[in-house]
């Protein structure tokens, strides 16, 4: 579709874009990223023609850019600028109706059917029908820029040429105008071409991404190859970390900010918590890193607060999740900012250890019942619905984790439970082989995250020889107490 | 669609009127059969027929071009404030208009004519050494580039003619009389004179409506809509200064016609260039021949300078119109 080789061209004398070739396939996406001044929108004029090159060749269908006459490059490609001022009002339709001026001739104007149908649809496309009659300068910019990507789509052409057409846009309006143009692109097999602020939104709506530094193509290719963190660091100079979309296959870049000393170094110790009758509770006065299966912000995030309740054997509850919200509102905790478990053993057993090794300490704390033992290997047998939790585990560690250290942390403390209910002898009552569980265990893993990097957590690291001691020890003394409750 | 055709039906029956109240009224009143029957009366006829007739025509040709071209000039220049004047194409015009009569020049055949055809070749050398200066120093002939030569320009020539005035004895009130313009005693041989070039000047512009729309979107733009800038412009340049330099060449430089007729067009039907073109040359037609009415008949027998009058009558009801339709339109 459009191949360009060994471009080189810009502003007056000095290029501004240094021999940049790629092609881009038809129907394909391709984004255009960069630092400021990279060249980005320059590369794009050089390409549609604004600018003027000093060598390399564009190549559109086949035959060079600067061959074809104006109207009949308007009508192969269609390029939408940033937002503009006008001078005059025009309304919407007139605007739009611009579009089709590479396919009106003659001395008369001549408005055919297929001009009305081609601004209807664009009209349609990009939901501007109901501003048809209304002046352009009386909509906000995200309608204005709507508008324009509907004069481009009335061009009807085959590549659409855009220069950071999120511009100044809310993400609703962002998301809007990329759907739409992504649409369209799949729909008549349309070619685009895009320069991106964003790089996020890049990756998330292009098939490939061209990086330029300084005039230069630095990598081109899928957005997995472009949006790597030491790459993206070297070319944009800013400490960046790169994670998945928790949606869409693509890369995300998220900024780290280099605030260094402004944060306060806690260690938590075991004063921090708080165990009564009703819940075990630890408050931090800085975030911890936290992956949990609690009942009440699950999964990874970042908390300051963290509370075990207690509640009775029979709670039932068709929404527990909300019910505990309640809970921890009615109790004065965050609900943003607090991770929630629930267990149906009395809290006051509960059993808080610190273990200290060379990378600095972890705290444990176990609340246990082994009333719902479970041995994993034979759970296939049991048809009984999930209770509330029994083993709740928390560790909370003082030092820096990685993804894969929080990982093997909570591999080691499962390990190291199991070996705690081997221990004790305790059994599954339906099957009387050994529990490796209970019904509905939870885990805690929370970190500091200050200090040194800690890569790994397995059993022979450090940090996992304290976690499968203390996790061990301490599961096993709560399980002791729970008996001892029990009167076993 | 219906706005189009009931802006275009008004403004034809005001031009309607104002003709038939321009051949009508004056020191003496001609009955309107007169205009069909000439043998209702000989004496009335002829000063229909040569008097008043060619005036009107020429008070609205000339009225008519300065509109269009100051429609033309602001939407190419994307600039409110530009008029027929500000390429400076009119202070050529002005300058030779004034050598002729400060230097009370007459060239052999054309005898009277001489002022109109030195004035045209003023503003034609103007033109061409605008444009051509304009180039020298911006290729591409930005917009911003335009509007600076013209100035430069404008007020070179400007000084000349303050020169010349300052320098006139006699001829002082010949020269401020033909720079506040006027269309009488002009006869149809003005007409004739002027008429081509408004021709050509009037086809030159409509042929590029539709690129003076996408003008207003900024040269970038209009390139990308599938516009030949640099050809639309250069044609856009030449009409308009052609239809500037024929009118103030015959008439004088009668101001405010080329800055309110097309942005009242502009506030009440809107900025689509394909209506406000056609539309601005009808009405401007329509006001001039309405302020030669008035200024020939206000204070008679004496005539006012019609440039007085157009400021006098249009920025009333411009003011009007701006502040009863500001909502609509940004000017």
């Amino acid at each position: 579709m459009l191949n360009v080789q060994g471009l080189t061209g810009g502003y007056h004398t000095v290029p501004v874009v240094k021999d940049v070739s790629f092609t881009v396939k038809k129907g394909e996406m391709l984004g255009i990223l960069g630092p400021n001044g990279s060249g980005k929108s320059t590369l794009l004029k050089v390409i549609s023609g604004v600018l003027p090159m000093q060598s390399g060749t564009v190549d559109l269908d086949g035959k060079a850019i600067h061959k074809y006459a104006s109207k009949e490059l308007a009508k192969h490609m269609a390029v939408l600028p940033q937002l503009h001022v006008h001078a005059f009002s025009n309304t919407v339709r007139e605007t739009i109706s611009l579009g089709r001026y590479p396919h009106q001739s003659g001395f008369f104007s001549s408005w055919s059917d297929k001009d009305e149908k081609a601004i209807q649809d664009a009209m349609r496309l990009t939901d501007v029908k109901m501003y048809e009659n209304t002046y352009l300068d009386e909509l906000s910019g995200g309608e204005q820029q709507r508008v324009f990507v509907a004069q481009a789509l009335a061009q009807q052409a085959k590549i659409i040429l855009l220069d950071e057409p999120t511009n100044h846009l809310d993400i609703a309006h962002q998301q809007q105008l990329l759907d739409t143009i992504k649409l369209q692109a799949n729909e008549k097999d349309l070619t685009i071409i895009s320069v991106f602020h964003d790089m996020n939104l890049a990756s998330l709506y292009c098939d490939r991404l061209l990086l330029l530094e300084n005039g230069v193509v630095k990598i081109i290719g899928e957005p997995h190859v472009v949006l790597k963190q030491k790459q993206i660091e070297s070319v944009y100079k800013a400490r960046v970390s790169s994670h998945p979309h928790p949606e869409q296959p693509k890369p995300q870049i998220t900024l780290l900010p280099s605030l260094g000393d402004l944060q306060v170094d806690e260690l938590i110790t075991k004063e921090h918590f708080t165990v009564s009758n009703e819940n075990v509770v630890l408050h931090s006065k800085t975030p911890l890193k936290t992956v949990s299966s609690a009942v009440v912000n699950a999964g990874s995030g970042w908390f300051r607060s963290f509370v075990n309740r207690h509640v009775k054997a029979d709670y039932e509850c068709d929404d527990s999740t909300q019910e505990m919200v309640d809970y921890l509102e009615a109790q004065g905790f965050s609900t943003t900012d607090t991770v929630g478990m629930m267990t149906a053993v009395r809290t006051e057993n509960a059993v808080i250890e610190e273990y200290k090794g060379t990378f600095g300490s972890i705290i444990i704390a176990v609340t246990a019942g082994v009333g719902n033992a479970v041995d994993v290997s034979k759970a296939f047998e049991r048809e009984d619905v999930p209770y509330v939790g029994t083993i709740n585990t928390w560790i909370i560690v003082n030092g820096k984790l990685s993804d894969e250290a929080f990982i093997q942390a909570m591999i080691t403390a499962t390990e190291a439970k199991t070996k705690a209910l081997q221990h004790e002898d305790v059994r599954d009552p339906l099957t009387n082989t050994l529990a490796t569980g209970t019904s509905t265990d939870s885990l805690l893993v929370a970190a500091t995250q200050k200090g040194q990097l800690l890569q790994y957590a397995g059993p022979i690291t450090e940090i996992g020889k304290c976690i499968g001691r203390g996790v061990f020890e301490s599961t096993t003394l709560a399980i002791k107490r729970y008996k001892k409750a029990k009167g076993m | 669609m219906n706005k189009t055709w009931f802006a275009y039906v008004a403004s034809v029956l005001v031009l309607i009127a104002a003709v038939l109240a321009g051949v009508m009224i004056g020191s003496v009143s001609i009955p309107i059969q007169v205009l069909w029957n000439p043998n209702f009366d000989e004496g009335l006829a002829n000063i229909l027929w040569n008097i008043r007739m060619p005036r009107v025509v020429l008070a609205g040709l000339v009225g008519a071009s300065l509109a269009m071209a100051g429609a033309a000039f602001q939407g190419l220049l994307r600039n409110p404030l530009a008029d027929p004047y500000t390429l400076g194409v009119s202070s050529g015009a002005s300058v030779g208009a004034v050598v002729t009569l400060f230097f009370g020049i007459s060239i052999p055949f054309l005898g009277l004519f001489t002022l109109p055809v030195l004035s045209m070749i003023g503003a034609f050398l103007t033109m061409i050494i605008v444009m051509g200066f304009a180039k020298l120093v911006d290729r591409t002939m930005k917009m911003e580039t335009i509007i600076l030569t013209g100035i430069i320009f404008s007020s070179f020539l400007g000084s000349l003619l303050s020169l010349m005035i300052a320098l006139s004895g006699e001829e002082l009130r010949q020269i401020i009389g033909w720079l506040l313009g006027s269309v009488s005693m002009r006869g149809w041989p003005y007409v004739k004179m002027a008429l081509p070039f408004m021709i050509i000047g009037f086809v030159l512009l409509w042929l590029n409506r539709r690129e003076i729309n996408a003008l207003l979107f900024g040269e970038e733009r209009a390139k990308h809509l599938g516009v030949d800038v640099k050809k639309r412009k250069m044609m856009i340049l030449t009409g308009g200064s052609i239809l500037t330099g024929a009118a103030v060449s015959v008439s004088g430089t009668i101001g405010f016609v080329g800055l309110v007729i097309p942005h009242t067009i502009r506030i009440l039907w809107g900025a689509d260039h394909r209506h406000v073109l056609p539309l601005s040359f009808i009405n401007g037609a329509s006001l001039l021949i309405v302020c030669d009415l008035v200024s020939r008949t206000i204070i008679s027998p004496s005539e006012l300078p019609i440039g007085v009058i157009t400021a006098f009558i249009g920025a009333p009801v411009f003011a009007f119109i701006f502040w009863k339709q500001r909502r609509k339109g940004s000017v």
